[in-house]
């Protein structure tokens, strides 16, 4: 495809003090790769952007989930069962004067002697200095590397700190929704491959073949549409032996939600392989005896891979919202796997609502993730095709 | 226009064959069949199972025979009306099913017209008066609508109701009415506790009709045609509701093909965060408890709905324009 050069570079060629350079000559001027053209455009897209910002913040978290938790996710403390959160403060202001200093308050604990119930009450008098770079509980960086650093942490590794408070067992919500965020964003990312694999491969075919495949793969991408995606989710979901472990039930959900997932991906490939199929550098192609493979590969692919890209940046959300309410309803992933729709399980009961809302915190990460996603796949939708007007 | 339904309806027929195809296999999926999961659930119970009922269950669902034998016996069963029996329930899976259809219809029906009701002024007003202040708060409402996911949204609804005004939203009906027979005080007790899970269901789905009604009617008004008609005099207001809100409303009505879809899977998570006495918590528990034949023909008749409905879409969309009722576009 050959680039043309900006309509006003006749004038610019004379204003220019060198005078002599044409920018057709000079690589750099005026001739720009598709790429560059895409990101140019993405990045005026100013909503997307800030999205791409969040996104990267929630990738760190997920990379970084056991660096970032100042408690061990999984650890009982019955001590602190359903404490609030507590506010984080940054200066601190003592008789001395102002300084930077995290803190956050102690809490008090009353039992009330009828219903024995314990009622929290942040004390203002405690104060609970943080530390930065904290050694405490220990854990697996990226699962390999065994270290005990953590961000932040109380500077006497007993005190509590629960920055959005702890559930029914006391265990620490924020360090339970940063690991949640690996296991819910993983699964939207492994579950979108995997319908990218089955969607460019059965949608390519059917777009370059044509014919008989063409008719029977649109029929089964139809009848696979019509069905309502949940119900039929949970039923092959509820199939799963339960006596599977964690990671083969990841891989089984991940599974079932392409399953259903990948039509999408395969209608949005073969239409453009349709499109191309009738432009002239295809059939010159064809003509000059390329194989089947090169065509598609090197000179098909490459028009259309932004589409593709976007395609499948905007179903990423559907899938996280997908696992998310398989596993909020108990038949996607259980228990002691943590990721968002296993916390909000626990946010079920009304009750238990009106006594602890932080457990809903999982729900806003949830919300700002899709949210973030969709502005983000909206942006590479109106800059994957850099040449339209 | 007859041919047009003929040939539907046929595809219909395949459709939902091939969905009972795919609904057996979710049957069979589990390891085992059901009689002896059912035998081993009642003897862990500490039941004692007597050698002929064995017997009869086992020769009644054709259990020793091929699988393509189970598979015709199953259809054939389903075809007069005999959804077999929850073992988890005890009862026969039709008289389940009879006693809820009406509720899970009416709530499921009144979400799709209150998001109908909902999105058609709302896509209207902002693509009139598009980057107005309303048109933003419609834009990042329908944003919202469509990250929020229901359950989640349901849980809110029922915390805000709860704590802030004392009211628990959950169930149709108070215990009072619960088992009555319909009245109008009972009507007006399902009425007031109707709103929670319809307002739930509706606004995911509204959020993307009105995103593709927008753009529809966007795409309308700038066309020359729209122009004219100014140019010539015709007042604003009739003029778009004369032509373009017309021609856009073509596409809106074929997704009802998806809307339904959306509603009943919607419905589904909904009616069970708000513990409502439709079909959805009864298939959860099925689900749950491997009542295998009780989840098949619940998952199968919640697609013959949606099927159903996209035959209506179908049929509404060819009766609305000509060009598919010809078979100019998209009959086939």
């Amino acid at each position: 495809m050959s680039i043309i050069p900006p309509a006003d570079s006749p004038d610019t060629r004379l204003e220019a003090p060198s005078g002599d350079i044409d920018p057709r000559i000079d690589g750099n001027a005026g001739t720009e790769s598709q790429w560059q053209l895409i990101r140019r455009r993405f990045s005026k897209h100013r909503l997307a952007m800030i999205s791409l910002v969040i996104l990267a913040l929630f990738g760190f978290v997920a990379l970084f989930a056991g660096f970032i938790s100042p408690n061990d996710p999984g650890d009982v403390k019955a001590r602190y069962t359903f404490a609030p959160p507590q506010g984080l403060h940054f200066i601190d202001r003592t008789e001395e004067g102002w300084s930077f200093r995290p803190y956050v308050y102690g809490y008090d604990v009353e039992i009330d002697p009828v219903a024995l119930r314990r009622t929290f009450v942040i004390d203002e008098e405690k104060k609970i200095y943080l530390t930065f770079f904290k050694r405490s509980w220990e854990y697996k960086l990226f699962g390999l590397i065994p270290t005990d650093l953590h961000l932040i942490g109380p500077e006497k590794t007993r005190d509590p700190l629960y920055i959005f408070g702890a559930d029914r067992l006391g265990r620490d919500m924020f360090s339970r929704v940063a690991y949640g965020t690996q296991i819910s964003l993983s699964v939207g990312l492994v579950g979108v491959i995997m319908s990218l694999v089955l969607g460019v491969i059965i949608g390519g075919a059917a777009g370059y073949f044509g014919g008989w495949f063409d008719a029977a793969t649109q029929r089964v991408i139809e009848f696979l549409r019509s069905l309502p995606t949940i119900p039929l989710w949970m039923g092959l979901a509820a199939a799963m032996p339960s006596g599977w472990s964690p990671l083969q039930t990841y891989f089984a959900i991940t599974l079932i939600l392409s399953f259903l997932g990948w039509t999408e991906l395969a209608r949005v490939v073969r239409g453009r392989f349709l499109a191309l199929n009738g432009e002239d550098y295809v059939a010159a192609a064809r003509y000059d005896g390329c194989s089947h493979g090169r065509v598609i590969v090197r000179h098909m692919v490459p028009a259309f891979t932004s589409h593709i890209i976007t395609a499948a940046s905007l179903a990423v959300p559907g899938m996280i919202l997908a696992e998310t309410a398989l596993s909020f309803l108990g038949l996607g992933l259980q228990a002691p796997v943590i990721s968002w729709g296993v916390l909000l399980q626990e946010a079920q009961n009304i009750r238990t609502l009106a006594t602890a809302p932080w457990l809903l915190v999982p729900g806003a990460a949830i919300v700002i993730a899709v949210l973030a996603m969709n502005f983000v796949g909206d942006g590479l939708r109106d800059a994957a095709d850099p040449y339209a007007n | 226009m007859l041919g047009y339904i003929a040939r539907r309806l046929v595809t219909m027929v395949f459709t939902l064959l091939a969905l009972s195809v795919v609904v057996f296999v979710v049957i069979q999926l589990p390891p085992g069949d059901f009689v002896t999961s059912y035998i081993a659930s009642l003897s862990a119970a500490g039941e004692s199972v007597d050698q002929e009922t064995i017997i009869a269950l086992r020769e009644r669902y054709k259990l020793d025979s091929p699988v393509l034998v189970q598979y015709a016996a199953w259809l054939g069963d389903l075809l007069r009306g005999e959804f077999g029996y929850s073992f988890e329930m005890q009862r026969p899976v039709g008289e389940i099913f009879s006693q809820r259809i009406g509720i899970s219809l009416a709530v499921e029906l009144t979400a799709v017209v209150v998001m109908w009701a909902i999105s058609i002024p709302i896509g209207i007003y902002s693509a009139v008066n598009q980057y107005s202040i309303g048109d933003y708060v419609a834009t990042i409402l329908g944003f919202l609508g469509l990250a929020i996911p229901n359950f989640l949204f349901a849980l809110i609804l029922m915390y805000v109701c709860y704590n802030w005004f004392g009211v628990t939203i959950t169930g149709l009906f108070s215990a009072e009415y619960m088992n009555a027979r319909w009245s109008l005080d009972r009507f007006l007790d399902f009425a007031s506790h109707v709103w929670a899970p319809i307002l739930v269901i509706s606004t995911a789905g509204a959020a993307q009709l009105v995103r593709v009604l927008r753009a529809n009617l966007l795409d309308e008004l700038n066309k020359p045609y729209v122009l004219t008609a100014r140019a010539k005099g015709l007042a604003r207001r009739k003029v778009i509701w004369r032509y373009p809100v017309r021609v856009a409303m073509n596409p809106l009505v074929s997704t009802i093909g998806w809307v339904l879809p959306t509603v009943i899977s919607s419905s589904f998570v909904t009616a069970i965060v708000l513990n409502l006495p439709t079909l959805s918590p009864i298939l959860l528990r099925a689900l749950l408890s491997q009542d295998m034949y009780l989840a098949g023909a619940l998952i199968l008749f919640m697609g013959l709905l949606t099927l159903v409905g996209t035959l209506i879409s179908d049929l509404l969309l060819a009766w609305i324009d000509p060009r598919i009722r010809l078979g100019m576009v998209g009959a086939n």
